[in-house]
């Protein structure tokens, strides 16, 4: 186990490092200088080259990739371009918005896509279950912000059940109003997510209902469903479990297109924007923060998945 | 061609194809007619409901949404046909480079794919859109390289199996050499899978096309976008909620077309589920 657990860090610190490299190379080596853009159409020759000073950009771009890396080591992603405010600061005041959204959509789609897909796999031969499945092979090809529209369109139009858009601007202050603000985002997410999961946790049940396990309890006089829950969802967890670090990159890039269509302060939101500001510095840490989350996200889930198989432990002779 | 007709017999692989068809018809129509022009816009034909003059209603500026859908579907297929075309290309260099190639190239190639895999395609997109702008270019590059890897590590497992099978070692035995077995014999009977994973990419290249439209980083002003509609009726969603299921629909039944076909195709391809009948007879003797 503990080979396992450095080797998957060893494989997450590449993957970090790979990431700053890409993140960094694809914003820097690439056609398009930042001074001039920050400069604009009027800056003199003269004021594009103190400000390329100014922002480090005259020097060697390993000096300048090192010196990122560096910071970032100690936390510090650099100021922004535009506002020249720090980045961290920012970044980390969002992600109190797009984490919450990532862990509510994530508990959505896990709420309704697993309970629906054991029921769909028990009646998977009954029009029950076809039904149920077909809905979910529909809401799963749904785009996110297709759905979001809908469900703002029912939920919070007709129904004024919840607010259309935003976020209290005094954040967390008051966490009911926060939640509200969330919920419906975290719906459109987790809708979509949860019918992946459904799928998933449907043909892992059906699969798990044929196995001797789970027909010797049938054997013994449990119920089909009773033999399935007992003796064959600790398997299909096990599966949903090795799953779910694939989909937080869906949650994290569902975060991103949602936090635009519902006004929400979070680093997807701020990365459209910045985006479009050409705001590289800010670009490059958001970027890093979202594509890092992902996988150290994918290290823990497969530490956690590898903790929990009985069968991938490593016999201690 | 066996594969194709076991595809259109059943309807999970007959009704997904005929809705894509569709589609292709209407990208194809679109470029030199539409019921009307679909940029005219018309002040006193605003938000007009569905009508014989406009089946789909018209939108804030009154253009006519039908003819806007149908002209983005054309927008909709290059994309979808573009990112798939990289995504193979990139996906079976990857492939073949982890699989066939020696193995410090292999070893290599399988660390930096397992890698590249966690990047979710939109952030890729993002990052070339920071430097370049938004363009559908940037989104057929994103999707293309970024399924291109997901195609190299499914792909990666599939071109072992094949190598390794009697017939591709009886063909290097006989001098072919590593090219012309890669070319020959190899990539024709992983074919199957791979011809899955176009269908697969073209799902999430339409999906990744819509978002990046969605956000203003994908389709112009001036290119017709399904996405891109959607966020032009975003602002009046309180008021005229119904106008954004035309091209929400367009992109959820192509999505849903392309994964079901995907699934067919697995099927057809695999000559164990077929259920035709009409297997030689010698082939089932010992």
């Amino acid at each position: 186990m503990t080979r396992f657990v450095l080797g998957r860090a060893l494989l997450l610190v590449l993957g970090l490092l790979l990431a700053s490299v890409l993140v960094f190379a694809t914003l820097r080596l690439l056609p398009g200088d930042v001074a001039q853009v920050l400069a604009g159409t009027e800056g003199t020759p003269a004021q594009v080259a103190a400000l390329r000073e100014q922002l480090g950009l005259d020097r060697p771009l390993p000096v300048q990739y090192l010196e990122w890396l560096g910071g970032l080591l100690r936390g510090d992603l650099g100021t922004s371009l535009v506002t020249g405010t720090p980045v961290t600061d920012e970044i980390v005041e969002k992600l109190g918005v797009t984490l919450p959204l990532a862990g509510l959509s994530l508990v959505v789609g896990l709420v309704v896509g697993v309970p629906l897909g054991v029921l769909s796999a028990l009646r998977h031969r009954r029009a029950s279950g076809a039904v149920v499945s077909a809905v979910a092979q529909f809401v799963a090809s749904v785009p996110a912000v297709w759905m979001g529209m809908v469900l703002i369109a029912v939920l919070a139009v007709a129904l004024g059940w919840l607010p259309t858009q935003g976020f209290p601007v005094d954040g967390w202050a008051d966490p009911v109003r926060a939640v509200r603000a969330l919920l419906l985002p975290a719906l459109t997410i987790g809708l979509v997510e949860g019918a992946v999961l459904l799928r998933f946790t449907r043909s892992a049940a059906i699969g798990a209902l044929s196995e001797d396990h789970v027909v010797a309890g049938a054997a013994r006089g449990q119920t089909r469903t009773r033999s399935l829950l007992r003796h064959g969802l600790p398997g299909v967890a096990l599966g949903l479990v090795s799953v779910l670090g694939l989909q937080v990159a869906g949650l994290l890039v569902g975060a991103v297109l949602v936090e635009q269509l519902f006004a929400l302060p979070g680093v997807g939101r701020m990365l459209v924007a910045d985006v479009g500001r050409r705001d590289l510095t800010k670009v490059q840490g958001e970027l890093l923060a979202l594509t890092g989350l992902v996988l150290v996200v994918g290290a823990l889930v497969d530490v956690a998945h590898r903790a929990l198989d009985p069968r991938l432990r490593e016999r201690t002779s | 061609m066996t594969v194709l007709r076991e595809l259109l017999r059943r309807p999970r692989g007959a009704v997904p194809a005929a809705w894509l068809a569709l589609v292709a018809l209407a990208a194809l129509v679109s470029r030199w007619w539409t019921p009307q022009d679909p940029f005219r816009a018309d002040p006193y034909q605003q938000w007009q409901g569905p009508s014989v003059a406009h089946p789909f209603g018209t939108d804030a500026v009154g253009r006519d949404v039908l003819s806007y859908v149908l002209a983005a579907s054309g927008t909709t297929v290059v994309v979808a046909v573009a990112s798939a075309a990289v995504a193979v290309v990139v996906g079976v260099l990857l492939a073949a480079l982890g699989s066939l190639a020696r193995r410090w190239v292999r070893e290599v190639t399988v660390v930096l794919v397992d890698v590249l895999v966690a990047f979710p395609t939109i952030l890729v997109a993002m990052a070339l859109a920071a430097v370049f702008g938004g363009s559908l270019g940037v989104v057929v590059v994103a999707v293309g390289v970024g399924y291109g890897v997901a195609i190299g590590r499914v792909g990666r497992g599939e071109l072992r199996r094949v190598a390794t099978s009697d017939y591709v070692l009886a063909g290097r035995a006989a001098g072919l050499g590593a090219w012309g077995s890669l070319r020959r014999h190899v990539l024709p009977n992983a074919a199957p899978v791979l011809v899955v994973q176009v269908s697969l990419a073209m799902a999430t290249s339409v999906l990744a096309e819509a978002g990046l439209s969605f956000l203003g980083y994908g389709a112009s002003a001036a290119t017709p976008s399904w996405g891109r509609l959607l966020s032009d009726l975003q602002p009046f969603l309180a008021v005229h909620p119904w106008t954004v299921a035309w091209p929400g629909l367009a992109i959820t039944l192509t999505v849903l077309s392309l994964n079901l076909l995907g699934d067919a195709l697995r099927d057809a391809a695999d000559p164990r589920l077929r259920t035709s009948g009409r297997r030689p007879a010698e082939r089932t003797a010992p």
